[in-house]
């Protein structure tokens, strides 16, 4: 177990360190920071001692070796936008990202695993065509068309949801900001997480209907029938244990990329989370935050790759975490 | 009556291309105790014919016709709820590769206490009791420990022991083993029939043991069934078909055997290799590999002849049979 945990560790800073090199030099190539820093009246020469004094004029090296110093500190830079530390920003804006990534994955675990399973099961069945037509359209629409089109439908001409925002939120004490107990807060969740959820859905039924199909055809899953065993037992232990193998490992990459997704929900849905916030970002040419936010996501691709890989190990017997033979 | 009685049984796989018959007009019977071999080419139908005994073909595949009678209840018209207090619990099977037949997921001892479970109102307690008692009849040692191991633990031989563990395990009255020692090492499969043989005696389990290999339905069982392209072409006590083979099929199959070639030479083959399904040919289904072909052979499918204790299809010994009789007339 230990031994596992190093040797992740020991690939997460592999991974980060690449990051980090990407997303810095992302910084050199966005258009000059003094353009949104300074006003026009400021002379030429008063910014070229600005330059100066923030560094800019140095070797890329150098500037890279003072970034990675800092940000082992946990400093990031000062968002030029904000005044603020970047990281702050990011991080304040972490929350409403996490629900609405976990608000999408609810909806995708919850429909995905009984669709996936009964579509294996009854192939032929007019229930399982209708789905399997359904994930195709599904897969097909963009995210930002989805995400339009129900706020036409649910907002403007049901008036059912809100078609905007958060809504009403609590302040944790550990400083977390979650809409997740309120009802205007759960009400606000329901369409952008709906409108995430519509890309994977179909992807993650397919994908456990075409496993679960493969595992249904097995000598073991013959062999459980041919001991009598009840088919509850065989479809539920059997065949979706050994299903659910591959499906966990696809999960884990795809929970990484929808947060990268958030970025087109949360602009249609005004969501106030970190995607929304780098696409401001990039507009203001904040490149601190921006990096700041490259540096954030691809820790959260490390930590959910960890985590997967956890839990890969502990369903399937034939990986052995503690790495012994 | 016997344990087990097969009636006229066909087997049909619906095809996009229409219906394919993947066993035609199959009967036989099967004592308490008594040991029968399926033999035959691959694609003669000998696994289809394992798994309909047990109502288990996979889609597309189905019964059409006939009936399976197991101790007069016909198993190709109960409904699931019925098959499945006799699967795994009076007819039980063993499948041929042991490395794929175990769910890699589950321990040794899930897969087999959810078995017994499944049969019988017993405590999990009580059913761990009886799988370690099992394991150690096969001959694992240590059963305590291999009991909570998961399947890729074990080598093939143990994980082929632990199958005829389960198999054996709610003392069934047929075991149906489908190419047993097939997928194991030379060394181990003398040593698993053997255990396997050796099991059934003692309990008294009738066996219906489906191979290729000629040698061992001879040393194992008492009855034998000849299969060629989902038909019967030969069936009988084992010791009549080994020692006079009729049908030039069985006498082609006892000629491939190694120990019938001369050292230094090729071994004997019966030319041309077993038709599809969807092209059987008319007639009879062996004459284009027939070295005794006939005319009547082409276009005529061949009836059951009696010969000592045996059934043959074959219109050849047919028309022997007939001049035996005409001789004696004379």
């Amino acid at each position: 177990m230990i031994a596992f945990f190093i040797k992740r560790l020991a690939q997460a800073i592999v991974v980060m360190f690449v990051i980090s090199i990407i997303s810095f030099s992302i910084q050199d190539n966005l258009g000059d920071p003094l353009r949104e820093m300074v006003g026009q009246s400021v002379s030429e020469a008063e910014r070229q001692q600005l330059r100066d004094e923030l560094g800019l004029n140095d070797p890329f090296l150098v500037q890279y070796g003072r970034f990675v110093k800092n940000a082992l500190q946990g400093d990031l830079g000062t968002s030029y936008f904000f005044k603020e530390p970047a990281l702050d920003v990011i991080l304040a804006k972490l929350p409403a990202t996490l629900e609405l990534v976990f608000g999408a994955s609810l909806i995708i675990i919850t429909l995905s695993v009984p669709l996936g399973v009964y579509s294996a099961i009854n192939p032929q069945s007019w229930f399982s065509k209708t789905v399997m037509g359904f994930s195709i359209v599904g897969i097909s629409i963009p995210v930002f068309l989805t995400a339009i089109g129900l706020i036409y439908f649910f907002s403007i001409e049901l008036g059912w949801m809100p078609s905007y925002g958060r809504g009403e939120t609590v302040m944790l004490p550990w400083g977390w900001e979650t809409g997740l107990f309120t009802a205007d807060g759960l009400a606000h969740l329901v369409l952008p997480s709906v409108s995430l959820a519509s890309i994977m859905l179909p992807l993650f039924i397919r994908l456990i209907r075409a496993e679960m199909m493969e595992v249904l055809q097995s000598e073991y899953v013959k062999f459980a029938w041919a001991k009598g065993l009840h088919s509850r037992r065989i479809y539920f232990l059997h065949a979706l244990k050994n299903t659910m193998l591959p499906v966990i490992t696809v999960g884990g990459v795809q929970i990484g990329t929808m947060v990268a997704y958030t970025i087109l929900t949360e602009t249609v849905f005004q969501w106030p989370g970190m995607g929304f916030l780098f696409l401001e970002a990039i507009n203001r040419v904040d490149t601190p935050l921006i990096v700041a936010y490259l540096i954030v996501v691809g820790a959260i691709f490390v930590i959910t790759n960890t985590i997967v890989d956890l839990i890969y190990g502990l369903v399937n017997p034939t990986v052995n975490l503690a790495g012994k033979k | 009556m016997a344990l087990l009685e097969v009636r006229n049984l066909e087997v049909s796989f619906g095809l996009r291309s229409g219906a394919v018959k993947a066993l035609r007009n199959i009967n036989f019977t099967l004592d308490r105790g008594e040991r029968l071999g399926l033999v035959g080419e691959s694609g003669a139908g000998k696994s289809v014919l394992g798994f309909s005994i047990l109502n288990l073909i996979a889609k597309p595949g189905r019964i059409t016709g006939g009936e399976i009678l197991f101790e007069g209840q016909n198993l190709a018209r109960m409904s699931a709820r019925e098959l499945r207090t006799i699967r795994g619990n009076r007819i039980s099977m063993i499948f041929q590769d042991p490395m794929m037949t175990l769910n890699p997921v589950l321990t040794i001892g899930q897969q087999m206490v959810e078995c017994l479970l499944a049969h019988r109102k017993i405590s999990r307690e009580n059913a761990k009791t009886i799988a370690i008692q099992k394991l150690k009849q096969v001959q694992i040692p240590s059963p305590e420990t291999r009991i909570d191991q998961y399947p890729h633990e074990l080598s093939g031989g143990m994980r082929q022991r632990v199958v005829i563990a389960i198999g054996l395990l709610m003392d069934p009255d047929i075991i149906i083993a489908d190419e047993p020692t097939t997928a194991l090492d030379v060394t181990i499969q003398a040593e698993i029939m053997e255990l396997m043989v050796e099991l059934c005696e003692r309990n008294n389990v009738a066996l219906i043991l489906i191979t290729h290999d000629l040698g061992v339905v001879s040393q194992v069982t008492q009855k034998a069934i000849v299969m060629y392209a989902g038909r019967v072409i030969e069936q009988g006590p084992t010791r009549e078909i080994i020692n006079d083979a009729q049908h030039p099929y069985t006498q082609g199959l006892m000629n491939a055997l190694p120990q019938m070639a001369i050292p230094g030479q090729r071994l004997n083959q019966i030319r041309g290799s077993m038709p599809t399904l969807q092209k059987i040919p008319t007639g009879c289904a062996f004459n284009p590999r027939c070295d005794y072909v006939m005319d009547v052979c082409k276009h005529q499918l061949p009836g059951y002849t009696r010969s000592g204790n045996c059934q043959v299809a074959c219109h050849m010994v047919a028309e022997m049979k007939r001049d035996e009789v005409s001789s004696e007339e004379v």
